[in-house]
């Protein structure tokens, strides 16, 4: 296959990877963060020690990627999930920053300069299969008793508290995916690039990663897989445009948010199962519509 | 202690000017209840317009303050008609203005990039060179202006929202815009006006910025300091987020002059996180409901 094509495949797991975990956080439990930039630094960074310090294999370095990011949620969470709304935001947004900038003063690291020849052990298929898992670990856990519940927080905090939900508990589980799987991306990237540096986990990496779930949709795991393939791949097919690409890109949420706030699939899923659904809410729809419609004419004769 | 003093004097201007910011933002988050992260691409677009205005134009440099700030209250105005009132009209809740307003950021930073490009650019030299000697201490020109155009833009703010009706109208929107609107007060205009006064106040942090840095499409992001300040000061207080800038710039000025300049923007963010944890409602703040 062409290495370029196979790049842009590669990139597209990787981004799935964080995205799916976002879409956890985001998408089901209603937690808006501004700082996974910052989790998949400490997963790259953290799988970098394992691979070129400790010199394990690229499998141990990814567990490990996942299990720091994912400690330093519980640490993070304790700290901040009691916070509402935009103090959440703006509380992620401060620990995003902050590790980028102690990466940046840690000398041992590389520090601003950054971290090189880490080894280059990511291949399109170990992205792929570590895709695949997480899908079905992700899809499994929103389909079960847990997923509910996080979407109940998600709906009514206060009421979901009443009926016995422990809210804050929730909360740190899909925080807790959500940054495990950012670490893995973060270890994926170092990988692949063989080389990290601070800067290419800042605020606006998080933001983009925001971005792809509320365009592939709130509440929909297949909403965000495809909001990632069409938002990293389609960029680099109209690269000629580079300088352009973002305004759209700006402009393209603006017009999400005011005119199809579902985003592409918000709240439903391409199964077999969801799409007979979405068809069935179709046809029950137009059928209401053609009985107003028929009831109305009547009203006039 | 003249060290000290030094210190005091560069925190005391640099803070004048987060609180420009922060108050601004904190205006509208009083009103709004939700953080208007568009705030950094309106200041971004102020040091533009002031730039413009001087170099292009050859205004003189208060006439270019005015325009500059005129222009990112049009802006600010603009970006709350066309963006944000389809969702208030829709009651959405707070995440869709926090999303669309980081899309209306991205937006307008990469117009910019587009159009202008990613270069910096230099203020031309306004003022005379070499800083007011003051006894020991040396006072740059810019500071100062910094300070004095701060207090002044602040103080008239201040007199607007204590002494005018419609500044009334704005206390009494903060507090409960539904009871105000059946008060009979246009909250609508309301809104208007203070993302115009936000926006005002944006452009004239953009132009001290642009001056006392250089001017380029992401100076923006300097805005996250405000989040902080107003955060430190209490979210929605204006008072709060005056004291928490003044406060947040101190403690900046007085971390890079004794500590080291590395550890400057780090101190902010665990200053940040650490209130969120002992007191989200910050200095000033009072209503814990809802908040924390």
């Amino acid at each position: 296959m062409d290495a370029y094509i196979q790049g842009i495949i590669i990139l597209t797991g990787i981004n799935l990877l964080a995205v799916l975990g976002l879409s956890v956080l985001t998408g089901f439990t209603g937690l808006f963060s501004f700082g996974h930039a910052g989790f998949m630094a400490i997963g790259a960074y953290v799988g970098a020690i394992f691979s070129s310090k400790l010199g394990l294999p690229f499998a141990a370095a990814i567990v490990a990627a996942a299990a720091g990011a994912g400690a330093v949620s519980v640490l993070i969470g304790r700290l901040t999930l009691k916070l509402k709304g935009d103090y959440f935001c703006i509380a992620t947004l401060g620990f995003g920053e902050a590790i980028r900038l102690i990466l940046n003063n840690w000398k041992w690291a590389g520090g601003a300069r950054g971290w090189d020849n880490l080894p280059a052990s990511v291949t399109i298929w170990n992205v792929l299969i570590v895709d695949a898992i997480a899908v079905v670990l992700v899809w499994n856990l929103l389909n079960s008793r847990h997923g509910r519940n996080m979407v109940a927080v998600r709906e009514e905090e206060l009421a979901a508290q009443m009926a016995g939900v422990n809210v804050f508990r929730y909360k740190m589980i899909a925080l807790f995916v959500s940054a495990a799987l950012a670490g893995m991306a973060g270890a994926f990237m170092g990988h692949y690039m063989t080389y990290i540096t601070p800067k290419l986990f800042n605020m606006v990496k998080s933001t983009d990663l925001t971005i792809i779930v509320i365009f592939g949709g709130l509440g929909s795991v297949s909403g965000s897989i495809l909001g990632t393939l069409l938002l990293t791949a389609l960029p680099e097919i109209f690269r000629a445009f580079s300088q352009w690409r973002l305004v759209f890109y700006g402009l393209a949420v603006i017009v999400i948010m005011v005119g199809r706030p579902q985003g592409l699939i918000g709240g439903m899923e391409l199964t077999p199962a969801g799409i007979r659904k979405i068809a069935a809410e179709r046809r029950a729809k137009s059928a209401l519509a053609a009985a107003a419609k028929a009831a109305e004419q009547g009203g006039e004769e | 202690m003249v060290q000290f003093l030094q210190q005091l004097v560069n925190g005391l201007s640099i803070g004048s000017v987060y609180a420009l910011m922060a108050v601004g933002y904190s205006l509208v988050y009083s009103i709004m209840n939700f953080s208007n992260f568009a705030h950094g691409a309106v200041i971004m677009l102020g040091a533009y317009f002031g730039f413009y205005s001087l170099t292009l134009l050859r205004l003189p440099f208060g006439v270019s303050f005015v325009l500059a700030a005129v222009g990112t209250g049009l802006v600010a105005v603009l970006l709350e008609r066309l963006a944000y009132k389809p969702l208030r009209e829709r009651r959405a809740p707070f995440l869709y203005f926090i999303i669309t307003a980081m899309g209306a950021s991205i937006f307008i930073e990469n117009l910019v990039v587009a159009t202008i490009g990613p270069t910096y650019k230099t203020y031309p030299a306004v003022f005379g060179q070499g800083p007011i000697q003051l006894g020991a201490l040396s006072i740059g020109r810019i500071d100062l202006t910094m300070f004095v155009v701060s207090a002044i833009s602040l103080t008239a703010l201040m007199i607007f929202i204590d002494r005018t009706k419609m500044g009334k109208a704005i206390q009494a929107s903060a507090y409960n815009m539904k009871a105000s609107a059946l008060m009979g007060i246009n909250t609508d205009r309301v809104i208007i006006i203070v993302f115009a006064l936000g926006g005002a106040l944006a452009g004239v942090a953009g132009v001290l910025f642009g001056m006392k840095y250089l001017v380029y499409p992401q100076i923006g992001n300097i805005t996250n300091k405000s989040f902080i300040a107003a955060v430190f000061g209490g979210l929605g207080s204006l008072p709060g987020a005056l004291i928490g800038s003044v406060l947040l710039a101190l403690i900046e000025t007085f971390v890079s002059g004794y500590l080291s300049s590395q550890y400057r923007d780090l101190i902010g963010f665990v200053i940040l996180i650490a209130m969120l944890v002992v007191r989200p409602t910050g200095i000033m703040g009072k209503s814990a409901e809802d908040k924390a």
